[in-house]
């Protein structure tokens, strides 16, 4: 799973049969310290809670659409959860001189 | 399976619920001198890590589920194992 942050939501009139209600959510992918990394993508959101400028973490390929009922639906990203702490210690990677 | 170290943790009360109970932690991916690439993945852990140590993670869903028991987990990155060390044959001389 990697972090996103929301920073908008999808709505679509027409959607294949299975997703519909689900939320769909625009989710700037993050690193670690929350700096934007790459592209945005849109994410069904399994929570149904998620919303604009929150913290998620989501998974990426056939398992995000496990995280929906019912599951076999044509996701491939899916909001899994809020993120209420995150912790970030660098210290324990090896620098430039490390082992 | 990919080297990392352990470098956060994800605490969250709304998630869906397989995640309910389970720790969260980050893990930076690393080259096998313990490295970061810059890349990282948020896992589930099999094998009581904790931060600073060096880990080995399984990134795919089936064997994933298998070790959590669960054939409709939306799971896909485990801590399984703890590394003490990695050798490279090229610096063996």
């Amino acid at each position: 799973m990697l972090l996103g942050k929301v920073v908008g939501t999808v709505v679509c009139c027409v959607l294949y049969e299975g997703l519909e209600g689900v939320p769909m959510l625009l989710v700037q992918p993050v690193d670690k310290h929350q700096q934007p990394m790459g592209h945005l993508i849109v994410c069904a959101d399994g929570t149904r809670m998620a919303g604009p400028d929150e913290l998620i973490y989501y998974e990426a390929s056939r398992e995000a659409a496990l995280a929906l009922d019912p599951w076999f639906v044509p996701v491939d990203h899916a909001v899994i959860g809020i993120v209420d702490q995150l912790v970030a210690d660098d210290s324990g990677l090896a620098g430039e001189g490390g082992p | 399976m990919i080297l990392g170290v352990v470098t956060g943790s994800i605490t969250s009360t709304i998630n869906h619920r397989f995640y309910d109970g389970r720790k969260l932690l980050i893990v930076d991916k690393t080259n096998p001198q313990f490295r970061p690439t810059g890349r990282y993945v948020i896992c589930i852990d099999a094998v009581d890590a904790g931060i600073g140590q060096r880990v080995l993670v399984l990134d795919e869903g089936n064997g994933a589920r298998q070790i959590t028991a669960d054939p409709s987990g939306p799971v896909r990155s485990v801590i399984v194992g703890i590394i003490d060390q990695v050798t490279v044959a090229s610096e063996l001389g």
